[in-house]
């Protein structure tokens, strides 16, 4: 109960701000139609409830996204292209695979630069460039290149994906892989361990922490490379291509509604490794 | 080499250690020298940047001197770490949290390949040796800090090590702890024949222990004074209250107020 009214008081607040910019945002457009038609005389009340209502407004509001949302999730069969549950489904296969890969690959490299001071120096700057690079800029030419050698389909909305999600997984890991304390290291030497050991034996136990808390971040991240992926390449669908579509037709609604079933996603992503983590770590008796 | 120094566990000649720090050189040891026979238990005690913990470190090879000799068992410090020749107990317990008591207990023989059955022999045996029985299930967190330094002093010994390096191991413990802990140690250490290198700040605690004291002073960290103490190996806690234990513990402390003297 603590913990529901300050989240129910928030989240009224911000519907009220929503409702109050969807009213003054649309409201020109409105006039516009209004003009345009037979009906002159109009009250305030009617264009504020005409603007909260518009087939195509600048911004909709929150009950029109979620009547589309239930027309477009729950009214549709899941099997139809109209439906918001089959272009989730593409865009959730993509960024699952995107992200175990991006998540091997992550980890591989934390790996690598740990076990060799070297690798920090030469691999550490490409890491880090790989990231500069605007992805929006970087997608089309990795789906190009990908075609060249007849790669399509899922394969590059999720190479897409991995790309954009092994980058917070490596910095996370290395930083988990080096945050043993010095004693429980020299602990280590004393035993003359060898560095798999150590490896296995210390710094992965106790990087699971960071390993959790970077493998949301990395799974978020996915899911924007895997949308990202499906702007480009929208052909086969997928939330991206509906954001897409209703860029292309003014429907407001129907972008809102994909960006909200992307959202929810990528929280119910997030909320699962979240829970598996939750539970591991109690288990292994880390502290909270 | 003539014969009686195949006996040394350890023998320290003329070691000094320069640590180079952003304020510039500082001289941890200079010119210690220092022949500790099998079985002896020697407490190193001063005040501190004296350099003991240094100097235990650099028997350990976790420090390297920059000029002199240690020798352990024969060997370099190097070669006796990879042969897994001593057992070390820092300050902290530094057991893995993530690990139950037992399995700590058993992570250097897991290093070490022992197999299964056996690392559950030698956990059960080092639980009992240090009153810890019944308690391998729990996690660290949930022992008080005294239980917690017992099962390190188990894990140091599991692998069996002729050698215990002790660096302060009761420091963080109040006084009725210690006690009780000085007293198990010492019968382990009747018991079992090591030799032990024990750091300790407190002058009771190195005279009750103790074979010979090794008096150490600052600024560099030297050997001030080496003091015999041989007690009785069956003595009990009583004998702090016998009048030869605090001639020994009055020596001692002399020897520190000595040491300290000059930059009062």
């Amino acid at each position: 109960m603590n913990r529901i009214v300050p989240l129910l008081t928030v989240l009224s607040a911000l519907f009220a701000i929503w409702y109050v910019a969807a009213a003054l945002m649309n409201a020109s457009l409105q006039q516009d139609l209004f003009a345009n038609s037979d009906n002159k005389t109009y009250t305030t009340s009617d264009l504020i409830a005409a603007s909260l209502n518009m087939e195509r407004p600048k911004l909709p509001a929150p009950h029109q996204i979620a009547s589309e949302l239930y027309k477009l999730i729950i009214a549709t069969d899941p099997t139809s292209k109209r439906s918001l549950v089959y272009h989730a489904g593409i865009t959730l296969e993509e960024t699952v695979i995107g992200f175990l890969v991006g998540g091997a690959l992550g980890v591989g490299l934390a790996i690598m630069i740990v076990s060799v001071p070297v690798l920090e120096r030469s691999l550490m700057p490409w890491i880090v460039a790989s990231q500069t690079v605007p992805i929006i800029a970087l997608a089309p030419m990795i789906v190009v290149i990908l075609n060249q050698f007849d790669i399509g389909g899922i394969t590059p909305k999720a190479a897409i994906a991995a790309y954009l999600s092994f980058f917070p997984i490596t910095v996370g890991m290395v930083k988990g892989f080096r945050s043993p304390e010095t004693l429980h290291l020299d602990l280590m030497r004393t035993y003359s361990a060898t560095r798999s050991q150590v490896l296995t034996k210390l710094r992965a136990p106790a990087s699971l922490p960071f390993f959790f808390a970077s493998m949301k971040i990395g799974v978020a991240a996915a899911l924007v490379g895997a949308v990202v992926a499906e702007v480009t390449k929208s052909e086969d669908g997928g939330l991206g291509a509906r954001l897409l579509a209703g860029s292309y037709y003014g429907q407001t609604v129907q972008i809102w509604a994909a960006l909200f079933t992307a959202a929810a996603l990528s929280g119910a992503l997030v909320g699962l490794i979240d829970l598996v983590g939750r539970v591991t770590l109690k288990r292994l008796a880390f502290p909270a | 080499m003539n014969k009686t120094t195949k006996l040394d566990a350890i023998e320290i000649s003329e070691v000094s250690l320069t640590f180079q720090t952003s304020d510039g050189p500082v001289q941890a040891l200079s010119g210690v020298d220092l022949t500790i026979a099998k079985g002896e238990f020697v407490s190193f005690i001063g005040p501190s940047g004296c350099g003991k913990t240094t100097l235990l470190r650099a028997v350990a090879d976790l420090e390297s001197p920059t000029a002199g000799e240690i020798r352990v068992n024969g060997m370099s410090p190097h070669e006796a770490r990879i042969r897994r020749a001593y057992g070390y107990v820092f300050q902290a317990p530094a057991l893995y949290p993530w690990r139950t008591v037992a399995a700590n207990i058993a992570l250097p023989l897991e290093i070490m390949g022992i197999d299964r059955a056996e690392r559950k022999k030698r956990v059960e045996r080092g639980l009992e040796l240090v009153n810890l029985k019944g308690f391998g299930q729990k996690f660290p967190w949930q022992l008080s800090g005294g239980m917690q330094q017992r099962a390190s002093i188990a894990r140091a010994l599991s692998f069996d090590p002729d050698l215990l390096l002790m660096d302060e191991p009761f420091g963080a413990l109040d006084e009725i702890v210690r006690d009780m802990l000085n007293q198990q140690l010492l019968e382990l250490w009747a018991k079992t024949g090591k030799t032990a290198l024990f750091v300790t700040h407190s002058i009771p605690e190195a005279v009750f222990l103790s074979t010979r004291i090794v008096v150490m002073s600052p600024r560099p960290g030297r050997i001030h004074d080496v003091i015999e103490c041989n007690f009785p190996r069956d003595r009990t806690l009583d004998i702090r209250e016998t009048s030869e234990f605090l001639e020994v513990a009055h020596r001692v402390r002399l020897g520190l107020r000595e040491g300290h003297s000059y930059d009062v």
